[in-house]
């Protein structure tokens, strides 16, 4: 096994292309559990730390965040709360605070678990994933980015540089499902983006199928109905609330496994869609966003 | 491959590390620091718990290579000399040390707890120490021996300046 730390982006892509086998290493809460505890052994690690530019963040040309691939789930909660509340409730929900001093959104990504806890999140704002090879990079929208139980879209020589996300433009709600409250890999989870600008419903599914998914006859159905309902100051309707909520629990395709069953699963996203729904749409009208 | 880094103020060195090695590896097995604790291998218990540049961090989740160039605490670079910190003494007065295993990673969390937050709530310190298991004593004389060493080191609640 080799080891190697390049010192910038470019100098990464270039090792990576020498070597597509390489498996980049970043907070290694994933990594480092396969070295440690199973057979593989990849040719390469490729430690992705020392290159600066992965971890900071910036604001687009369009008013999005531009995280890099480094950026920590602690950097997320205690910088970018404001601007992606969504993404920083789940990150509150990653592991112990040593975790979530050293684990990534990119490595997240990049290690596509069903269960990944940023996945939801960016399924509701439609984030894009921004990979790069040594040919150039380009942009793969998230609701194409996972394409099998602990797959992604990515070539073996790409990397992945950054997740664009665009800024909450109303409340956002994440739930997670464990046995306890730290430490947990989801039993399932379900995230929800309320858009009041363009006046549309953002919704991501974790571990209740293959990949992390939309429940995108939930979407439609709850910005149809809402139509009428953005400038009106009051409570959602009980019975179209119910109807998002099995809607959500349709779009599931989970399995029975040593975390849960799937009708468990199932009905836990019945409960989920409902209460995040509830609060999102709860702290809109009461905050008065409705107004504006 | 070489590694070079700091811990708890020395350079150390190391020869012929193990590319897919963690850094709990190379403390306890090269460095002959066994202070930080392997258990779990995956980071769900925190026995290994060190600072690494001034953040908390599971040590078997670290690659030796990874800890090159930084500077790294463990429980051997708590307390000064003979002299227990005042969060070791606050652990052996509560009667929050049964097996001793969990310890060394909790007195490190708790450690970076304290530099963070002078009066943290009973809500605070159990968030902080979530990713440190404790078998033995329950968890109630450990977040005793938290309030008791909080309220040592900053007695009026607040940094001093």
């Amino acid at each position: 096994m080799e080891f190697l730390t390049p010192e910038s982006w470019d100098e990464a892509l270039t090792a990576k292309a020498l070597s597509p086998d390489a498996l980049p290493l970043a907070g290694g809460t994933d990594v480092m559990v396969e070295l440690n505890l199973t057979a593989r052994r990849p040719p390469l690690l490729l430690d992705l730390t020392r290159i600066p530019e992965l971890t900071t963040w910036s604001l687009t040309d369009d008013g999005r965040i531009r995280l890099g691939a480094g950026v920590t789930y602690r950097q997320v909660i205690e910088e970018l709360n404001d601007e992606l509340p969504g993404l920083a409730m789940a990150a509150r929900t990653v592991g112990s605070p040593q975790i979530r001093n050293r684990g990534t959104v990119g490595g997240n990504l990049g290690a596509a678990s069903p269960a990944g806890d940023c996945h939801p999140p960016l399924l509701a704002v439609g984030a894009e994933v921004e990979v790069a090879s040594v040919v150039g990079s380009r942009l793969i929208p998230i609701d194409e980015f996972f394409t099998g139980v602990k797959r992604n879209a990515l070539s073996p020589e790409e990397l992945i540089a950054a997740v664009i996300v665009p800024t909450a433009r109303g409340p956002q709600q994440f739930s997670k499902i464990g046995t306890r409250n730290a430490m947990v890999i989801a039993v399932c989870s379900f995230a929800i983006a309320l858009d009041a600008h363009h006046q549309t419903v953002g919704t991501g599914i974790g571990s209740a199928a293959p990949t992390p998914i939309r429940a995108h006859g939930a979407e439609r159905m709850l910005t149809h109905a809402l139509k009428s309902l953005w400038q009106r100051r009051g409570p959602l309707p009980e019975d179209l609330v119910q109807q998002f909520a099995l809607n959500v629990a349709t779009a599931a395709k989970p399995i029975d496994d040593v975390r849960g069953t799937a009708a468990y699963r199932q009905h836990a996203l019945t409960v989920m869609a409902r209460r995040t729904l509830t609060w999102a749409w709860d702290e809109y009208w009461s905050t008065g966003e409705a107004a504006a | 491959m070489r590694i070079t880094c700091t811990v708890n103020g020395q350079t150390h060195q190391a020869d012929d590390v193990w590319e897919g090695e963690s850094l709990l590896y190379l403390l306890r097995e090269r460095l002959g620091l066994p202070g930080s604790k392997n258990a779990c291998e995956q980071g769900e218990c925190g026995s290994c718990t060190v600072f690494m540049d001034d953040e908390t961090v599971c040590a078997c989740l670290v690659a030796a290579g990874q800890a090159e160039g930084r500077e790294i605490r463990t429980i051997e670079g708590l307390s000064e000399g003979d002299r227990l910190h005042p969060i070791q003494q606050a652990f052996v007065e509560t009667g929050a040390v049964q097996c001793g295993f969990c310890t060394p990673g909790l007195l490190i969390q708790v450690a970076d707890l304290l530099r963070n937050n002078a009066n943290p709530t009973d809500l605070e310190i159990r968030e902080a120490l979530a990713g440190n298991l404790c078998r033995c004593t329950g968890y109630e004389q450990i977040i005793e021996a938290v309030r008791l060493a909080a309220a040592r080191i900053h007695p009026t609640g607040e940094f001093a300046r």
